[in-house]
């Protein structure tokens, strides 16, 4: 299954989208980059005349290239569904801020797949090689007959 | 390891993951994991994987998919341990 197979099939709409390039995706992990721009709706709200790319942002962004992506290669053997995955707990500790345009780099490391939850240790940098969050993200596969 | 055993070591496996705390005093074979101790299906997954560490043995899809009180879960439990026994 080809990176570009694993876009194809990312359930998310633009608006909701935290996925660039997805650089390397095997059986125990994950890797790949979003850019947060300046014009994201967010940053006008969060906050007021400071814009900081919100925590939620940055967990969502890691669940996205880090769970999601590997979720859908590790079921690649049943391609003819679509999956989709729920966040089922995440333990995250955010150590710097990600300003409006800057590009980050997630890389996750898979703990455990068994009854189709995923456990993966996630960690995102920063284009500096800073970590700016890092974690522990779990979620429960659900593949969709024709879904 | 008999019966009562299996549901001790059941007992405190299973309380990090509810807020039953009524229902886990009170945890006996008719013990419905996900109507009674309010546990959803993402820490039912945890606790077969603390049950599979704990007892030594290993469960596989089938027996997971039954895993929902704690009679099937001792019976499976039991049976585990004496196929690994034998």
């Amino acid at each position: 299954m080809t990176t570009q197979e694993i876009l194809d099939k990312l359930p998310y709409g633009k608006s909701f989208l935290f996925v660039d390039e997805l650089l390397h995706v095997d059986e125990n992990g994950a890797k790949g980059t979003y850019t947060y721009v300046k014009d994201l709706p967010f940053y006008e709200g969060h906050f007021k005349n400071h814009p900081v790319t919100p925590a939620v942002i940055l967990t969502e962004t890691m669940a996205q290239i880090g769970l999601v992506c590997l979720g859908i290669y590790l079921l690649k053997n049943e391609t003819s569904q679509n999956v989709s995955m729920a966040m089922t707990s995440n333990a995250i500790d955010f150590l710097k801020p990600v300003a409006p345009g800057e590009q980050v780099t997630i890389t996750s490391e898979k703990v455990y797949f068994r009854f189709n939850k995923l456990s993966c240790k996630v960690k995102m940098e920063n284009a500096a090689g800073e970590t700016v969050c890092k974690g522990n993200i779990s979620g429960m596969l659900i593949s969709k007959e024709n879904g | 390891m008999n019966k009562e055993e299996i549901i001790e070591a059941l007992k405190i496996i299973v309380e990090p993951y509810s807020e039953e705390a009524s229902a886990l005093v009170h945890i006996n074979e008719n013990t419905d994991f996900i109507t009674d101790l309010k546990i959803n299906s993402a820490n039912l997954v945890d606790i077969v994987l603390d049950i599979e560490e704990k007892f030594n043995i290993e469960i596989d899809n089938d027996s997971m998919a039954k895993m929902l009180t704690v009679k099937a879960t001792t019976e499976i439990i039991a049976q585990k341990l004496e196929a690994h026994a034998g």
